[in-house]
């Protein structure tokens, strides 16, 4: 099955699901009688922006980052989740999964609140409140505040931004920063930048929804116990429908 | 005078695109009963499979044609239109620019309840008005899946003759189902938009215009997050540009004699294309713009919005194929016919142009420093064909006219509509001598522009004030792929109302950097262009980015109507109002 037909096959999921999704009348905008026009319909859009392999001598990752919105200009329902596995060692690393309500605050921006269930290296549960959008100078810009249950404020902020070299193949730099308000003993986390990665990604556009890409990643972990730092190559595939 | 509308083309080519029975259905549409003084006309709406970009797809058609069948009516006749339902889903047929009855208007939601699965409607109103105009399915994304034919109304009183009158109708065929369409514009606004500007024009504008000039352009429209490159959000990427329902591969064909005199009905049936059109060798005059007749106007080229119509006349006097070529506004594709003395001579492809981008003066910014693009569009060119309206000598130049490209390079850095306008303006020049001297009278453009339009029929009734004046402004969020009028959408907005009799003033300010043609069904627009009772009346007015254009409509005919951009992806996303002219002391709702 080419990519192409993967894209279709999903697409034409989506488009079976969407009838039921209406139905269900999970948001209080769904219904709308029979006009010209309906300008407040219901989309979907699920984006997995980085499934890749990363790696260098010593560490071999499965990682990804997905993210799926549905509803409508205003209201959405959100869906993230990103992590790590390591086949080595058959343990996952940072992988949660968070679910936001999400609205249409300006031109750029969506405003989301919600929770998030961490589930390795812990399970937490913590609530989450954030800012997603498009800044100035086309700078791609999610944020998020996690509060736990003992009340530890964790932050992550990740920026990206799109150079074109042609049309379709693109020099993507990446910056994710996560950061803690105070020390956590127990977890071993230190305040400050807990966590720094500085990636590029050079992606080809088959289709706008495939493209596949390499890379690298520059990652510092800083944590009360130790310090890493380590350049890693990437190999991966955006994909979205 | 003979009307001529069908395609002459080889069997083959026929019967890839249609079955042999739809011809003869046509010829009998055409010459039967519909031509006669009969005045019952019949429209079947089905799917059918059509071969236009290489596979099997979908479409949704009158009377199994794409386009539907011209429908040719009489000035003063009652028509009687039967509209029958055979799909799965609902349909509609608007008729527009015809003045009638709201209920007959075809307007689900609106004006009726649109014609349900198995149901026929019958539409019937008295025909008011002569002229080109044409009908389009007004239900989901119809329009855009074929459902569109020509209107021709012969006037009571024959005002221009010809000898062979021929429809062009453009339109845009999509690769994908358009409700996907819609849902990627939703989810990546710039999807279909493969002329963005790249790192190595990046190093190509240093190089032309310096580094700091070339980095605070960029940062200015990084600022606002916008491309100027953004002409169409729906492109060549995914369309394929039709003229009669026909790819330029199919090679559509229009037959004429050397020194026949040919009126040319151009009808822009697309669902977001305009059409920047020309027939290089041959002036254009343009007769009429959106059925009414309008002060002949001699042109090289016009540019033809979304649902806007304009018939032209030509003379083609010597026995050679010409290309009637429509090129998609941002030049991601194009249209293109032969107009030909003899059915195997095909005209060439005349060469395509760069694109033009976007101005900050676009964005109603005003900021200054940024003309090194041209002006957007239609000045843009004009002042190009302006100052290249040059002595005949230069035409040694241009020997290899194909690579045209190279000449201009050097001094004409910074103008981006280039080598070959000139071309067309010289052999233009050529062909169109004669008619030159045989009628003086009528002032020659190069690009015809909304200030040359002026009505042949005085309308008393635009001098004074007008009762009321309302601004509307044309919003947008582009990011979000939202369109909205004064930033409401249709389903949050209420209706416009006016009372029956008035005469209100539109300022419509169009505050995005997209063109927007504005369509008000059943009541006309008077453009004010300084003509006063000479301003002509459209049913659409094009309103460029960053501009404001003022119509004064006289709200003569009772009822809802709908009030939209024609553009189909903004008007289903929200530019759109009802608008409810009323008798005093009555309120409709
Ligand atoms: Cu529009």
């Amino acid at each position: 099955m080419s990519s192409t037909d993967a894209i279709l096959a999903l697409l034409s999921l989506r488009s079976r699901l969407k009838p039921l999704l209406r139905g269900l009348g999970w948001l209080p905008l769904l219904f709308n009688a029979v006009h010209a026009q309906d300008d407040d319909m219901i989309f979907s859009h699920f984006k997995a922006e980085r499934l890749e392999y990363e790696g260098n001598e010593n560490l071999h990752l499965f990682k990804w980052d997905v993210q799926h919105w549905i509803g409508n200009d205003d209201h959405k329902l959100w869906l993230k989740t990103e992590g790590d596995y390591s086949a080595d060692q058959d343990i996952f690393g940072r992988a949660d999964l968070q679910m936001l309500y999400s609205r249409n605050i300006d031109t750029f921006w969506d405003f989301q609140i919600g929770a998030r269930r961490a589930f390795e290296p812990e399970r937490t549960f913590d609530a989450v409140i954030g800012f997603q959008g498009l800044a100035p100078y086309f700078i791609e810009v999610d944020s998020a505040m996690f509060i736990s249950e003992n009340g530890n404020v964790l932050g992550r902020l990740s920026l990206g931004y799109e150079l074109l070299l042609t049309q379709r193949l693109i020099l993507a730099p990446r910056v994710e920063l996560n950061v803690a308000a105070e020390d956590i003993q127990y977890r071993g986390v230190k305040a400050g930048v807990t966590e720094f990665e500085a990636g590029l990604r050079l992606r080809y556009e088959i289709e706008r929804e495939f493209a596949p890409y390499i890379g690298f990643d520059y990652v510092e972990e800083e944590s009360l116990r130790e310090h890493h730092h380590s350049l890693r190559a990437v190999m991966g595939v955006r994909l979205w429908y | 005078m003979a009307i001529q509308h069908l395609f002459h083309c080889t069997p083959i080519k026929a019967k890839m695109w249609l079955p042999p029975l739809v011809k003869a259905y046509a010829l009998v549409v055409a010459f039967g009963p519909s031509f006669a003084s009969a005045d019952t006309y019949h429209l079947d709406i089905s799917e059918q499979s059509v071969q236009l970009i290489g596979k099997a797809q979908q479409a949704v058609v009158a009377n199994r044609g794409l386009p539907a069948p011209t429908l040719y009516w009489r000035e003063g006749e009652q028509v009687n239109l039967q509209v029958t339902n055979h799909l799965q889903e609902q349909t509609s047929i608007h008729w527009h620019g015809i003045v009638l009855p709201y209920q007959m208007d075809g307007v689900p939601g609106i004006s009726f309840d649109g014609i349900a699965p198995g149901q026929t409607f019958t539409y019937q109103f008295e025909v008011k008005q002569s002229g080109t105009y044409w009908y389009h399915g007004h239900s989901g994304m119809q329009e855009q899946q074929g459902l569109f034919g020509a209107i021709v109304i012969a006037p009571r009183h024959q005002h221009q003759t010809a000898d062979r009158d021929y429809v062009v109708m453009l339109s845009d065929w999509p690769e994908a189902d358009p409700h996907r369409t819609l849902a990627r514009l939703k989810k990546q606004n710039d999807y279909y938009n493969f002329q963005k500007r790249t790192l190595g024009d990046f190093f190509a504008d240093i190089g032309r215009l310096g580094f700091w000039e070339t980095l605070s352009d960029r940062l200015a429209w990084g600022e606002m997050r916008m491309e100027p490159t953004d002409l169409a959000d729906v492109t060549g990427a995914t369309y394929r540009f039709l003229i009669n329902g026909r790819t330029p591969d199919m090679q559509g064909r229009y037959l004429f004699k050397p020194g026949e005199k040919l009126r040319l009905r151009f009808i822009n049936a697309a669902a977001m294309t305009h059409f920047d059109v020309r027939i290089p060798g041959l002036k254009m005059r343009v007769i009429a713009a959106d059925g009414q007749p309008v002060a002949p106007v001699d042109v090289e080229e016009f540019r033809i919005a979304v649902a806007e119509t304009y018939d032209v006349l030509v003379e083609p006097q010597t026995e050679q194929a010409y290309a009637i070529f429509a090129e998609a506004m941002d030049r991601s594709g194009y249209a293109h016919a032969s107009l030909t003395p003899r059915e195997d001579w095909l005209a060439p492809i005349p060469t395509k142009r760069p694109m033009t981008l976007l101005t900050m003066e676009d964005m109603g910014g005003g900021h200054g420093g940024h003309e090194r693009h041209g002006q957007s569009g239609a000045e843009a060119t004009h002042a190009i064909h302006g100052e290249r309206l040059l002595p005949e000598k230069q035409e040694g130049q241009h020997t290899g006219h194909g690579e045209a490209a190279a000449v201009s390079g050097d001094n004409h850095a910074g103008h981006d509509a280039e080598p070959n306008v000139e071309q067309q303006v010289h052999s233009g020049h050529a062909s169109s001598a004669p008619m030159d001297a045989s009628e003086p009278s009528v002032p020659s453009h190069a690009l015809l522009s909304y200030q040359q339009l002026k009505s042949e029929q005085p309308e008393h009734s635009l001098m004074g004030a007008p009762n009321r004046e309302i601004t509307l402004r044309l919003t947008g969020n582009m990011n979000r792929y939202i369109w909205s009028f004064d930033d409401i959408k249709y389903s949050d907005a209420e209706p416009v109302r006016v009372k029956l009799g008035e005469r209100v003033r539109f300022h419509y300010v169009n505050e995005t950097m997209m063109n927007h043609p504005i369509h008000i069904h059943g009541l006309w627009q008077y453009l004010e262009n300084g003509n006063g009772m000479y301003n002509p009346k459209k049913h659409v007015i094009n309103v460029k980015p960053g501009q404001t254009a003022t119509v004064d409509v006289l709200a003569d005919a009772e009822g809802e109507w709908a009030f939209h951009c024609h553009l189909l992806y903004h008007m289903d996303t929200g530019m759109f109002r009802k608008l409810i002219v009323e008798k005093a002391g009555y309120v409709l709702h």
